[in-house]
């Protein structure tokens, strides 16, 4: 990558930034409750930005909840306020979309530790009135979904219609189901697992020590240096994003294919497209995403292991749950493959839920839940047509 | 036992049985030996006809599992609670007692080892409802006999080198099986190749020669 597009303009220090007031969202101040962190402390105060897309019913009773994946955001059906982009799962969530907004009532939160609003590491600490930096305390999936409860009741939200998630997403999904089966009606984990496997962690390990190997990084304290770890934090992209594609997408999509030249310069520059193209991936991306949140949420993941908050055993954590299920994997997905997917599903039928699970084929890799997938989406509508005639929800509620 | 009589029952140019309301003959058979309300798990599910059917007009909470991903996906799709999953490998996984019936229909001569699935069966749910094709059949014997090639019918249409039918069995060979399992067999109906239910006076001989094929409901021994 040029050295311009990642050493570029720095914010202004005192510009309030997306972290404290984020842009076209809605955010839940908790002053006076904490959020009590699986680390063992509390955080307080705290916040939650979230976006809301159609209407609460009366009975209050077709509430979704999406829960974005690791780089996702509150944005999830409408233009995104930096990049200016479209929400990151419009072709799921909208008018007429299969989690449809003229039918159910949606909420986005972004999840803590992140940098779209809710409190995490580029936040404020109100009691030095800097940025917390590496001084916020280590946060879980079960954290993000205590304090997305909270959200819920805040809103005076006893129960949800469905939660849907995929990857991170997937795995909040799971815990909710687990933390507050009473309160989950349907639940939709895509493209996750109930742990993150070594091979995941690795992949995160390396991330991470990309942005601590920038010197810019300043060990966290690079919003009160006024600098920023762009290089890492593109790095990090950049292997990752390879995880979320498979072999086949890349070659579909780049093969070798030289970028805007007919042979190779012999030198280190971006001669493929493929090169080119994760090069753009990282630069884009430190453009909206927090270098510390990356660290914290890449940690979030890696710590979850549901079967070992309940004695090793996966199907104790579904134990008598009435919550519907729909699991879906997809075939070329190496991040979070078909059998992790499986083992939900054994757990849940142990557990004699009611469950559903597809597996559907593309060659899109792990990125395939964010992507145009008619059969996902035939699957997503059809689950929730199914569990909608159970609630009681009118098709035009 | 059966309410479906001959003015009942509908054969299509595939040489399906249909009975009112256009359900095949033997899915309405098996719905009918199944409570009301029940919970269900139908292996081997394809493409959902059948527990549809059960919620349509049994009312029951119903589950599937089924090897093909299309018919799985068709299954989620209609907003059925299907699992792709193999009867061979998967039916281990579920507790003791977890549901009322296990219903096995057209896929005991698919699976590897049709004695563990039956056990299993009976560990999971309370009662069985098993519907196979008899190889019993007279049109069945007379093409071995007299053609001297395997059979092909309307119930079994494969070619020997392609057919998912791995372990065929007749009636009585399946009441064998029950007897050695140690299960009690409740109610029994076969169908003739109209898809009409056999006189049930009717000895097992007859049936054995004359069902083209059988639904059985089983229950524990115990």
């Amino acid at each position: 990558m040029s050295e311009a597009s990642l050493t570029g303009s720095r914010e202004a220090a005192d510009a309030p930034r997306e972290a404290d007031q984020p842009h076209d969202s809605l955010v839940a101040h908790f002053g006076d409750r904490p959020l009590r962190l699986d680390a063992g402390v509390e955080l307080s105060p705290f916040q939650i930005a979230y976006k809301t897309y159609g209407r609460l019913n009366a009975a209050r009773s077709n509430a979704v909840l999406i829960c974005h994946a690791l780089t996702g955001d509150q944005h999830v059906a409408s233009v995104h306020p930096v990049t200016k982009k479209a929400g990151w799962w419009e072709t799921m969530v909208g008018p007429g979309r299969p989690i449809d907004t003229e039918r159910y009532f949606v909420i986005c939160p972004n999840v803590v530790g992140a940098c779209m609003g809710t409190t995490g590491p580029s936040s404020t600490d109100p009691k030095t009135g800097k940025p917390w930096g590496l001084d916020f305390p280590v946060i879980t999936i079960r954290d993000m979904v205590r304090a997305q409860a909270m959200l819920l009741d805040h809103l005076g939200i006893e129960s949800l219609f469905t939660v849907a998630g995929g990857s991170m997403g997937g795995m909040q999904v799971l815990q909710w189901a687990a933390s507050y089966p009473e309160r989950v009606f349907s639940a939709l984990p895509i493209a996750c697992a109930t742990r993150h496997s070594a091979q995941n962690i690795a992949f995160h390990e390396v991330g991470r020590q990309a942005i601590m190997a920038d010197p810019e990084w300043r060990g966290g304290r690079y919003l009160l240096e006024n600098t920023n770890p762009r290089r890492g934090l593109a790095v990090a992209r950049m292997g990752a994003h390879i995880t979320y594609l498979s072999d086949a997408a890349l070659h579909r999509k780049f093969g070798r294919k030289f970028q805007d030249r007919a042979n190779p310069t012999f030198s280190f520059d971006a001669d493929f497209e493929v090169e080119s193209y994760l090069r753009h991936q990282g630069i884009s991306f430190v453009e909206r995403f927090d270098a510390n949140s990356y660290l914290y949420l890449t940690r979030a993941m890696d710590y979850f292991d549901l079967a070992a908050d309940h004695d090793g055993v996966l199907a104790k954590a579904f134990h008598r749950t009435p919550t519907r299920f729909c699991v879906i994997s997809f075939t070329s997905d190496w991040l979070f493959p078909t059998p992790e997917s499986r083992a939900i599903v054994q757990a849940l039928n142990a557990a004699s839920a009611r469950v559903s699970f597809a597996e559907i084929v593309t060659d899109k890799g792990h990125d395939a839940f964010l992507l145009d997938e008619p059969e996902l989406f035939a699957i997503v509508r059809g689950f929730l047509d199914g569990a909608g005639k159970a609630r009681g929800l009118s098709s035009e509620s | 036992m059966s309410t479906l009589s001959r003015a009942d029952v509908d054969v299509n140019a595939n040489g399906i049985a249909r009975a009112a309301g256009g359900a095949r003959v033997d899915l309405v058979l098996v719905a009918e030996m199944v409570e009301r309300g029940a919970k269900v798990l139908d292996v081997g599910c394809g493409d959902g006809e059948l527990l549809r059917l059960l919620s349509e007009t049994r009312d029951v909470d119903g589950r599937g599992i089924e090897l093909s991903r299309e018919g799985v996906n068709e299954c989620v799709a209609k907003g059925l609670a299907v699992i792709q999953g193999d009867a061979d490998t998967d039916l281990g996984n579920y507790p003791d007692d977890a549901f009322d019936y296990v219903i096995l229909s057209q896929t005991l001569q698919a699976t590897r080892q049709p004695r563990v699935v039956l056990e299993h069966m009976l560990r999971i749910g309370r009662h069985a409802v098993v519907s196979f094709p008899n190889f019993g059949h007279w049109q069945v014997r007379l093409q071995l006999l007299f053609a001297g090639h395997m059979p092909r019918t309307d119930m079994l249409p494969f070619s020997w080198y392609d057919t998912p039918n791995i372990h065929h069995c007749t009636i009585k060979d399946f009441r064998q099986l029950c007897t050695a399992v140690g299960v009690r067999m409740e109610k029994a109906v076969a169908l003739n190749a109209w898809g009409s239910p056999l006189r049930l006076n009717a000895p097992w001989w007859f049936w054995n020669l004359f069902g083209e094929q059988a639904v059985f409901l089983l229950s524990r021994r115990d």
